[in-house]
């Protein structure tokens, strides 16, 4: 079994100076150029690009660099290491490494940790195979053809066997073998990777030791809640300093000199007025007491109401073009009017909302900031306190913590960079504490859309002409108060890239412009893009009067890969070349037709009220298909009753932990599309806590879920965002198909769904 | 001064008696295996048991629990215990993690209590417990497991 530890530098440099290091493997910064022992003897300070080290003790050590919030990822990509290398994984100590650009990305986000890695994983934990294989060659002065790795040891074809503790040293002296001489694992031969192992967490999240961000205890720190604007931009005017000092326990009330600006806040903390206190009650008692009277400033008079108005407006206008096939226009104009299918879909704003609200603790002294935090993006954090403490990023180092979910929310700093603010002030170690309202109200939030979407149809009244338009404020609102439209890269994330077989596509962003901030959250647009596309499909399906599965394989067309650029489209692929990751709908068609075989579909007879729907959604790289069935009773009370999952990840590492990810993705979309919905009044947030952002719970889950993962050997692709986008439309569709009612709005609950 | 009685210990704490266990726990007497979701109440993160019984610790005032037995994730033990821990390492329950404390003691406070819930049983005693990774699918597989175990069935 495994345990984590963070890295202390300390440690390390002693271990270096010590001569217990025996063995390194790193990669050099930003490439997976290899990086041996002696490179690594050699560098004069503290090496992160360092993956893994073998100690004489035969204790391995292997670095997981990407934040673990529930993914499985601080225990798979070193998985990936001890399973090339044959170590015997009950030997293993996962280190957790800080934020340090030389590891190269560590930004968890966009589904990208095995992506990115995985080869180089495999290439380190290969490479200090050999050389042990070597070490033991030179040791026994036979041929290494005659030496094979096994589980810690290095077994010749004699019989004898030497351990990797013992070879350690000797290998430390090797040179390192070159890239093409790498000789990989037959995926046969695997001991881990495929079933995958315990996670590193599980003895710590059962027995109550794991470590999550506000578990951090450093001796003499102090904990913080702060009073934050309620608009963006508002400022406080006046506030009760002595009834929150008077408050037990509180020590110190303080403004935070600095707020975000009122447009474009970027990763800055938003401001306000902070308590300082012995506990953390204590600080949300003084809170209470200080009742902050605000100027708030030019955003006072937003609102999600008009805001809406505002996108429908756009999502009915022309708008920037960024994929064109054939003439979607035209032949949408040349259509008689029985033969134009046209519908409006939106979306409200979602909260991430993950268990664990944010948090940090940070301790400024004269060498610098130390910060620990639940975060998805160490280096951002460490960016961000630098620039807000005006010091070198090296003379900051950011520990990552266990995150308690993270959905994108945790990979925006500005709650690291609020405990460095306060650190320095106070002169003490700070944890800066998040209310469940703090976390609802102060939100990077996923955005608020209004779609519209058009086709002409065929003399059979199968489309022919598709068009569709989406109207958002984009991400790049947050940062730049000059975007005013979605960009092209969130057109990419489920809207640009139907794979529809049809002679006319156009697909449009309209104009848009921001109340709050926006943030990525959970599979971002694809959210509200494979919502209406995929609601849409199922309205063309019975204006064809077809069977929706049927009608979608029609719609896909044959197994192909599909060319954007043919299309006068610029796509961004995940950041992953079109080759390597192409648009298959051979692969699609395959997840679509497992999960319908999966569900009986067409096949089973339904009970009375009962519906399915479907939907197949390529993101991240990844192919998922559901099909959702529910009951919709004739007062209109919905049971979600099963949900069969197909998906094709590419090469998966982690079997079970990816089927969690497919089931709590699809969960995931299920809960937005049921209960989402942050609504903003004069400017503020009007929800702020579970009984107004409802999530789902046991009593509304499916009641029967089944996640089968296709076996494919093409490489690897993101599984933590891809189950969440055919969520929300397959069960819209199933609603559909079970009442009649065509939701073309989100959330669903609230909605009258009375029929019959 | 408000005298408790946590995992079988007796601790003194210096507090004002109407704050939340939670937070005497979390901040005086360093348990920080039980954790704030909501801190009102709607998520069960902060699930302990007292005198048996899942309680929020967010919303009851420690002079509530003085002078009742107060258990915690890091002391639980029981059979109950045992067997949910164990279905639940074996189902690979937990994704973050964070919620798993509550949903562990809301389980085990469950099967102290009825050896053979109902899929019904199981919803209604668990539903009180919000998981954002939505693990609900696996919580329940493995109570129903941990439920046969303690009846002696299966292995
Ligand atoms: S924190 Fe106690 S119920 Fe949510
Ligand atoms: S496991 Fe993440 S909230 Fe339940």
């Amino acid at each position: 079994m495994t345990k984590s530890t963070t890295i202390e530098r300390r440690s390390f440099l002693r271990m270096l100076a010590g001569g217990g290091l025996a063995l390194a493997f790193g990669t050099q910064a930003g490439s997976a150029a290899l990086l041996s022992c002696q490179d690594v003897r050699e560098a004069e300070a503290f090496v992160p690009e360092l993956w893994v080290t073998l100690l004489p003790s035969g204790e391995v050590k292997i670095v997981a660099h990407r934040s673990e919030m529930g993914t499985g990822i601080a225990t798979s990509l070193p998985m990936v290491v001890a399973d090339e290398m044959e170590a015997d994984w009950a030997r293993v100590t996962i280190e957790q490494a800080p934020g340090d650009a030389r590891y190269g990305d560590q930004n968890t986000d966009g589904s990208r940790s095995v992506r990115q890695f995985y080869e180089i994983m495999r290439q380190v934990g290969a490479a200090m195979r050999q050389m042990l294989e070597q070490a033991a060659a030179n040791r026994w002065g036979v041929p290494v053809s005659e030496c094979k790795a096994q589980l810690h040891e290095v077994v010749h074809t004699s019989g004898k066997k030497l351990g990797y503790g013992e070879l350690a040293t000797e290998a430390g002296q090797l040179e390192k073998p070159a890239e093409s001489e790498l000789v990989f694992k037959k995926p046969s031969e695997r001991r881990y990777q495929g079933k995958g192992v315990p996670i590193r967490d599980m003895e710590g999240i059962l027995d109550g030791t794991a470590q999550y961000g506000a578990d951090v205890r450093i001796d003499g720190m102090k904990y913080a809640v702060i009073a934050r604007p309620p608009v963006l931009g508002a400022t406080p005017t006046s506030f009760d300093r002595a009834a929150a000092e008077a408050i037990p326990g509180v020590e110190q009330v303080l403004e935070m000199d600095a707020h975000a600006p009122a447009q474009a806040p970027g990763f800055n903390p938003l401001g306000g007025v902070a308590v300082i206190a012995s506990s953390t009650w204590a600080a949300m008692q003084g809170r209470e007491a200080l009742a902050v009277k605000w100027d708030l400033g030019p955003n006072a008079a937003a609102g999600t109401e008009s805001q809406m108005e505002m996108l429908r407006a756009s999502s009915r206008e022309n708008g920037e073009i960024a994929r064109k096939r054939g003439n979607a226009v035209k032949a949408i104009a040349d259509a008689p009017d029985d033969k134009v299918i046209r519908a409006e879909y939106e979306a409200p704003y979602l909260a991430h909302a993950s268990m664990e609200p944010p948090c940090a603790v940070a301790h400024v002294t004269e060498e610098g900031c130390h910060c620990w935090a639940p975060t998805q993006n160490p280096q951002a954090a460490q960016g961000t306190v630098a620039q807000v403490l005006n010091l070198p990023p090296n003379q900051v180092r950011v520990d990552v913590t266990l995150l308690g979910g993270g959905f994108g929310r945790k990979s925006k700093p500005d709650y690291v960079a609020e405990a460095a603010v306060l650190s320095k002030k106070i002169g003490a170690p700070v944890q800066v504490f998040w209310s469940r309202e703090d976390d609802i109200r102060h939100d990077y939030y996923h955005s608020v859309s209004a779609m519209q979407l058009e086709a002409a149809l065929g003399e059979d009244n199968f489309p022919t002409a598709w068009r569709a338009r989406s109207s958002f404020p984009a991400i790049g609102t947050s940062f730049n108060p000059a975007a005013d439209r979605g960009s092209g890269f969130e057109l990419d994330l489920g809207f640009k890239d139907v794979p529809w077989d049809l002679p006319h596509i156009q697909v449009e962003s309209g104009k848009s412009s921001g109340v709050v901030r926006v943030g990525w959250l959970r599979s971002v647009c694809n959210i509200f893009h494979a919502f209406a596309a995929h609601s849409f499909a199922d309205e063309l399906a019975q204006a064809a009067g077809m069977d929706s599965l049927e009608f979608l394989r029609k719609l896909i067309g044959p197994p192909r890969k599909i060319d954007l650029a043919k299309d006068d489209a610029q796509y961004s692929n995940y950041g992953e070349p079109i080759d390597k990751h192409p648009i298959d709908t051979g692969r699609m068609l395959a997840v679509l037709n497992r999960a319908a075989e999966m569900s009986g579909w067409g096949r089973r007879q339904l009970a009375p009220n009962r519906g399915v729907g479907i939907a197949v959604h390529r993101s991240f790289l990844a192919y998922v298909a559901n099909v959702v069935e529910v009951e919709v009773a004739p007062n209109g009370r919905l049971s979600i009753e099963r949900v069969d999952i197909a998906c094709d990840a590419g090469t998966v590492l982690h079997e079970e932990r990816v089927r969690g990810q497919m089931s709590g993705g699809v969960l995931f979309g299920l809960s937005a599309a049921l209960h989402g919905n942050i609504t903003v009044r004069d400017g503020a947030v009007v929800q702020s806590n579970f009984h107004d952002y409802p999530l789902l719970r046991m009593s509304e889950a499916p009641k029967e879920i089944n996640v089968e993962i296709l076996p494919s050997d093409a490489p690897p692709s993101g599984v933590g965002e891809a189950g969440t986008p055919p969520a929300a439309p397959a069960l819209a569709n199933a609603i559909y198909a079970a009442s009649g009612h065509r939701l073309r709005r989100l959330p669903i609950s609230g909605q009258n769904l009375a029929h019959g | 001064m408000v005298r408790l009685r946590i995992n079988g210990e007796e601790r003194e704490v210096e507090v004002d008696p109407t704050t939340p266990l939670l937070w005497v726990l979390r901040d005086h007497l360093q348990l920080t295996g039980t954790k704030y979701g909501c801190g009102r109440g709607l998520c069960g993160t902060c699930t302990v048991h007292l005198g048996g019984n899942p309680a929020r610790a967010c919303i009851l005032p420690v002079s509530a629990a003085a002078g009742q037995d107060i258990r915690t994730i890091e002391g639980l033990e029981g059979a109950a215990g045992e067997a949910v821990k164990d279905a639940w390492r074996e189902h690979a329950v937990p994704q973050c993690g964070f919620c798993q404390a509550g949903q562990v003691m809301s389980a085990a406070a469950l099967l102290e209590g009825n050896d053979a819930p109902s899929q019904q049983d199981i919803d209604d005693a668990m539903s009180g417990n919000l998981c954002r990774c939505a693990t609900y699918d696996r919580i329940r597989g493995a109570i129903s497991d941990a439920a046969a175990k303690l009846r002696g069935e299966g292995e």
